[in-house]
């Protein structure tokens, strides 16, 4: 079957014996460079195959001899990023929480992982830097709903408010409009008697209306002088700061639905060390008490 | 010089492409369909309630996987920021995934119950409202578009054509399902939790009408993202047993 190759008579090259209308085709081989470096790369893969994960056997595949895994390579970098941390990490979750500004660096730690959990976590809400939004508190101001003690403010980043969590911090104003359970002139007189609570522009024969009804559905919560309290996380009112808005239709707004924001419960997500490192950082923001 | 009977009778090459194609893609494609670690078996997977699939349909409608991927690496600094790495399990009933290659905006993958559902809806309407700096664009029609609600049972039947296992049950009820979702402590929303763990039953601030808008299933169906796994009984190393 073998016969020897023709030569081209032309350039004295073997033809591969293909001919086409009369033209014939040269063997040209590939250069023995370029040869070599393709058995050498076959050869890599052999290698690579014995070495990484890679062929697939009846129910999973080849580890290889390095036993190399992503997520192994994960907790790996993440064990060594907690030991650079130089056991301020440790000493983070062992310190109670009102002690931690009395380490300064402690409380430098604490601080620059709070922020960057903060912007990441929190911030959508109250803003990158936690002057928050209508419906999403301020952090920076003196003003705590659920109180501004730092054990306050990390218990309410662990529970949450208004969550589905049993120990969730929980209150709920009724719906006095909504539910019916005041006339609307009986919500603008009521309307009326917190603009004067605030020292805002008010109808003094009106306010002094609402002030009977505040007495008797509103002064439980939110205290006979309008101060609120922290344990019921109902607001202060007196103070001019507002989550919802204090002109005339944003608190009869407040009145009719009795508003009541959720924050998420971040026990959920967030690690304990860095729970802890957040309510250093809002603590920290100005408004710590 | 035996390829010559290849190179002179196009139909023999053209079979023979074939051949050396499907070798090369079966070695690559067929072993993924019995190798256990493909899709681990994880617990806490369920289909998507109707009111969360209408949802996803709406995600993928407005294109939100342009800007958003749902998949988060296992890299350290995905993790640290997003939570957990995503698991294949995670996205098992998701036809077609959305894990996405592009973030103009974050990783959605673990979105769900970190902010609040009112959150989610004002932000949908007026992202600059509540993040300033957001240059995500404001979709405020959801707010007022009612979802497609007849449509729910043919698209639940069309999942368990692809082996999405929707129950008989699922599907019988899936338009009641569906208005269960925003009914808060209703008997029908009971039901619905019964037949999906977790669903986050919840009715929006603003909304007027018994009926879901668009905006609700968004939200329903973001507040689920990567929730449905109970990561305290996963085990990265180990056999997980759905």
């Amino acid at each position: 079957m073998s016969k020897r190759p023709e030569l081209d008579a032309v350039t004295g090259v073997e033809t591969t014996g293909h001919e086409w209308d009369g033209i014939k085709e040269l063997n040209k081989p590939l250069p023995r460079w370029w040869l070599n470096t393709f058995y050498v790369c076959i050869l890599w893969a052999v290698g690579y195959w014995m070495v990484y994960p890679a062929w697939p056997t009846l129910n999973g595949y080849t580890p290889g001899l390095l036993g190399y895994s992503q997520r192994e390579t994960l907790a790996r970098e993440a064990k060594a990023a907690t030991q650079a941390q130089g056991g301020l990490r440790d000493l983070l979750a062992r310190t109670p929480l009102a002690d931690v500004r009395n380490n300064p660096e402690l409380l430098r730690f604490a601080t620059a992982g709070g922020t960057s959990s903060f912007q990441t976590n929190c911030a959508p809400c109250h803003g990158r830097g936690a002057q928050g939004a209508v419906g999403y508190p301020n952090l920076n101001d003196d003003d705590w709903l659920w109180g501004g003690s730092v054990e306050d403010i990390h218990k309410t980043i662990e529970v949450g408010i208004r969550t589905e969590q049993t120990n969730t911090r929980l209150s709920q104003m009724p719906r006095f409009g909504v539910d019916k359970l005041l006339s609307p002139e009986e919500i603008a007189v009521s309307a009326e008697f917190v603009l004067a609570l605030s020292g805002q522009a008010h109808d003094a024969a009106a306010a002094a209306k609402g002030g009977q009804i505040y007495s008797e559905q509103c002064a439980a919560c939110h205290g006979e002088t309008g101060k609120g309290n922290s344990e019921l996380g109902s607001p202060n009112l007196t103070d001019r700061i507002w989550l919802y808005g204090g002109s005339k239709p944003e608190i009869t707004e407040s009145i009719q639905t009795g508003r009541g924001g959720m924050m998420p419960a971040w026990a959920r997500r967030l690690d304990p060390v860095t729970m802890k490192a957040i309510a250093v950082y809002v603590h920290n923001l100005g408004g710590g008490k | 010089m035996k390829h010559e009977v290849f190179e002179k009778n196009s139909l023999i090459l053209l079979v023979g492409i074939l051949i050396a194609v499907s070798i090369g893609g079966l070695a690559q494609i067929a072993p993924l369909f019995w190798i256990d670690s493909t899709i681990e078996k994880v617990k806490g997977m369920r289909p998507y309630t109707p009111l969360e699939q209408v949802g996803r349909d709406i995600y993928v409608r407005e294109g939100c996987y342009g800007c958003h991927s749902q998949m988060i690496r296992t890299l350290r600094d995905e993790v640290e920021r997003y939570g957990h790495y995503s698991l294949a399990a995670e996205s098992m009933y998701d036809h077609p995934f959305q894990w996405g290659s592009k973030r103009t905006g974050p990783d959605l993958a673990r979105v769900g119950g970190k902010y609040s559902d009112q959150w989610q809806a004002d932000h949908l309407v007026a992202p600059r409202a509540l993040v300033p700096e957001s240059i995500m664009p404001g979709y405020p029609w959801l707010a007022t578009t009612r979802i497609d609600a007849p449509s729910t049972v043919e698209r639940l039947k069309t999942l368990r054509l692809v082996g999405v296992p929707y129950s008989d049950e699922m599907i019988v009820n899936a338009e009641r399902d569906l208005v269960a979702q925003i009914d808060p402590e209703s008997r029908s929303a009971r039901d619905l939790l019964q037949r999906y763990p977790k669903a986050k039953v919840v009715r929006l601030d603003n909304s007027s009408t018994p009926h879901p808008t668009e905006l609700e299933a968004l939200v329903a169906y973001l507040q689920i993202l990567g929730q449905m796994v109970d990561f305290a009984t996963f085990d990265a190393a180990g056999p997980n047993l759905r």
